[in-house]
């Protein structure tokens, strides 16, 4: 029987892989200690010795754990991934995912039988380019970006074989992933290459007569009065001014939540839902985990009447960035 | 055609590239001479405007011209019969043209409008993501490799050149010790963003219709009242970025023309200059200059400054953050 409505939720760290596994996950994807893999923060992700836990862990409970190595591969380093793909295939990863096509074929020539699923961080948003992966690597799964609407995922879905994958849940991109260079242009390290948006290195906060200042390598991201809560300068979130106008010219610090589509994902044939949030406590990751399990539990036995319930909507909103959320692209006016 | 740079093309330790890029000068680089490409108009301009400009174009000394809408597929004051209609013109005058593919498609509508363009035939296309590539290899026709393929290393590159580019250009990120130590396939040209407000996100949303408290789908065509997009300024009033409908660039503008040596160390063949609504012929006679040797690297900034519709940058080839600017 086809995936439908896997929940994948994320481990940046062998407690969180726990918590994962423990509230009803179905998969669990980790990355690597260094820039192999797009959340390349200090104090989060796996050596030798937790990654061979986590996987025990995880398929003890017969959990899938799936490894990111979906950062660009550059030629001075290029050695480093190519391990890390051997790595994933000696230790019993259920599937890798990656955005770099050089990438895939050294995966597919070297361990051709290790799955492969094609990252977020790979742009696709066209059956035409998800077919290309599909043909030149038979990958068997591609995480959409969060730029499309229900009704072009569905023409996404309708037109290829390979299972696909949608953000549910957690920080939200308003940039075409892969294709977002505003983070090295502020501070010379870009999702792309070093793994981090906005990395913490770069992160000054700062109390000033006119409020707490947070600066991303100098840059001014956002001021806050003492009323307001001063959030992490992730530099699509901040306040700027257009025209004489200051507001959030890109996006709210806001989370996306698309669990009252779960329906519609589910008539669509969603083959996975993936919640986002890496460098995320365990605690979040348990919490998370559960309701979106209630969630999708309830979709499967019940499409037709199924109903966000409002504690479970109470409990995410909690976690959520800005303790705001949103459909996100999902919702076409969102555009 | 020319040959990729012997020295600084092959698969070289990072060690071995930095030496060749402090040794080898133009002087030692066997490439033949560098070119200029005017690359695709990244704003929305009225079509006597657009018109108008390309008409200039024609007498300007470049070599390429890319045509073609790679921002927003609701900009259709051209579409792709007049593209096509320029295109014949420009090359009438002597310019090798590029047809520019939709950097983000969306919809079917977007799949129709690139089969269309792919299929014609005619001229080289620009392929912006892998949906192109992968009907362009199907055809069997050549390409060039936009900067958004995400191109970071010679296997993929290889790859492409196995699927018919005979041209690349790097993400604008891209630093020069990488540009060195990338092995670039025989016979395959590098063109390398030379000039011009980076592009450096892409979005479902339009920031310009947000601007204007619009939603995209009834955005009013705002972006028309900013032929260089919307300048986004920090609360301490220091330009940082532009918004251009879908796409968000740089406020600075990155110039590296005062590098032309590294650039031609590094295996670049064409530089590609990104229009902007005013003077953009006087931006095109400094780099010609430069090129021919009428003027020194060292005066181009002091030319080139005067010209830009914002401050320079040259941290992304410098390996440090892209608004950074260093004038050697």
């Amino acid at each position: 029987m086809p995936a439908l409505l896997e929940l994948i939720c994320p481990a940046g760290s062998l407690p969180a892989l726990k918590a994962a596994v423990d509230n009803g996950a179905d998969g669990v994807y980790l990355g690597l200690k260094d820039n192999t893999n797009a959340r390349n923060f200090s104090g989060l992700n796996f050596d030798a010795k937790s990654l061979a836990e986590g996987i025990r862990y995880a398929h003890g409970k017969k959990v899938k754990v799936l490894m990111a190595l979906n950062t660009y591969p550059q030629p001075a380093t290029l050695a480093r991934w190519h391990q890390a793909v051997d790595t994933a295939a000696t230790s019993g990863i259920d599937a890798i995912i990656l955005a770099d096509p050089g990438l895939m074929a050294y995966a597919r020539k070297n361990h051709p039988n290790l799955r492969l699923h094609l990252s977020v961080q790979g742009s696709a948003t066209s059956y035409e380019a998800v077919n290309f992966y599909r043909e030149r690597f038979g990958i068997q799964r591609a995480v959409l970006p969060r730029v499309l609407s229900l009704p072009q995922v569905e023409n996404v879905v309708k037109h290829t074989d390979v299972e696909i994958e949608l953000f549910g849940f957690g920080g939200l991109c308003v940039m075409v992933e892969g294709r977002c260079l505003l983070s090295s242009y502020a501070c010379g390290d870009s999702p792309n290459t070093f793994g981090a948006c906005s990395p913490g290195h770069a992160v000054r906060w700062q109390q000033t007569p006119k409020g707490m200042e947070t600066r991303l390598n100098g840059v001014l991201i956002d001021r806050y009065a003492d009323n307001e809560k001063a959030g992490y300068p992730t530099l699509c979130k901040g306040r700027f001014d257009v025209q004489g106008e200051t507001y959030y010219a890109l996006e709210e610090p806001t989370s996306l939540n698309s669990m009252e589509m779960l329906p519609e994902m589910a008539r669509l044939g969603i083959a996975a839902i993936k919640i986002e949030g890496r460098q995320r406590s365990p605690a979040y990751v348990a919490q998370v985990t559960q309701v979106w399990r209630a969630a999708i539990d309830a979709v499967k036995k019940d499409q037709a009447a199924f109903k966000p319930n409002p504690a479970w909507m109470a409990q995410l909103n909690k976690v959520s960035e800005g303790s705001m959320h949103t459909l996100g692209a999902y919702y076409r006016p969102w555009k | 055609m020319n040959a990729p740079s012997a020295p600084a093309s092959q698969p070289a330790n990072t060690e071995k590239s930095r030496l060749a890029l402090k040794d080898t000068g133009p002087s030692g680089h066997k490439a033949g001479a560098t070119r200029l490409s005017l690359g695709p108009l990244l704003y929305y301009w009225s079509r006597e405007d657009t018109l108008a400009f390309y008409e200039a174009a024609a007498t300007w000394p470049v070599d390429s011209i890319y045509l073609g809408e790679t921002v927003c597929s609701r900009r259709r004051l051209l579409r792709l019969p007049d593209w096509l209609e320029l295109a014949e013109k420009l090359t009438a005058a002597g310019k090798e043209v590029v047809l520019s593919t939709q950097t983000l498609i969306e919809s079917e509508s977007d799949l129709k409008a690139l089969r269309k363009q792919v299929a014609d035939g005619r001229f080289l296309v620009e392929a912006n993501e892998w949906g192109a590539v992968r009907l362009l290899a199907e055809q069997g026709a050549p390409f060039v490799a936009g900067p958004t393929l995400n191109a970071y290393n010679p296997d993929t590159l290889a790859l492409l050149g196995e699927l018919g580019a005979k041209r690349w250009v790097p993400s604008v990120e891209m630093p020069r010790e990488m540009l060195a130590a990338m092995a670039v396939p025989e016979g395959m040209e590098t063109e390398l963003f030379a000039y011009g407000r980076l592009p450096l996100a892409f979005s479902a949303r339009c920031f310009t219709a947000r601007h204007y408290n619009l939603q995209k789908d009834d955005c009013q065509f705002r972006c028309l009242d900013h032929p260089d997009g919307l300048t986004m300024r920090t609360r301490e009033s220091e330009d940082f970025l532009t918004i251009n409908g879908i796409q968000t660039q740089s406020a600075k503008v990155m110039s590296l023309a005062h590098r032309l040596d590294e650039l031609r160390a590094a295996g670049v063949d064409i530089l590609r200059l990104s229009p902007q609504s005013t003077r953009m012929g006087r931006v095109v006679e400094v780099f010609r200059a430069l090129l021919n040797g009428d003027i020194a690297a060292a005066a181009a900034p002091e030319k080139l400054d005067k010209l830009m519709p914002g401050q320079p940058c040259d941290g992304y080839w410098l390996g440090e953050a892209g608004m950074a600017y260093r004038p050697t």
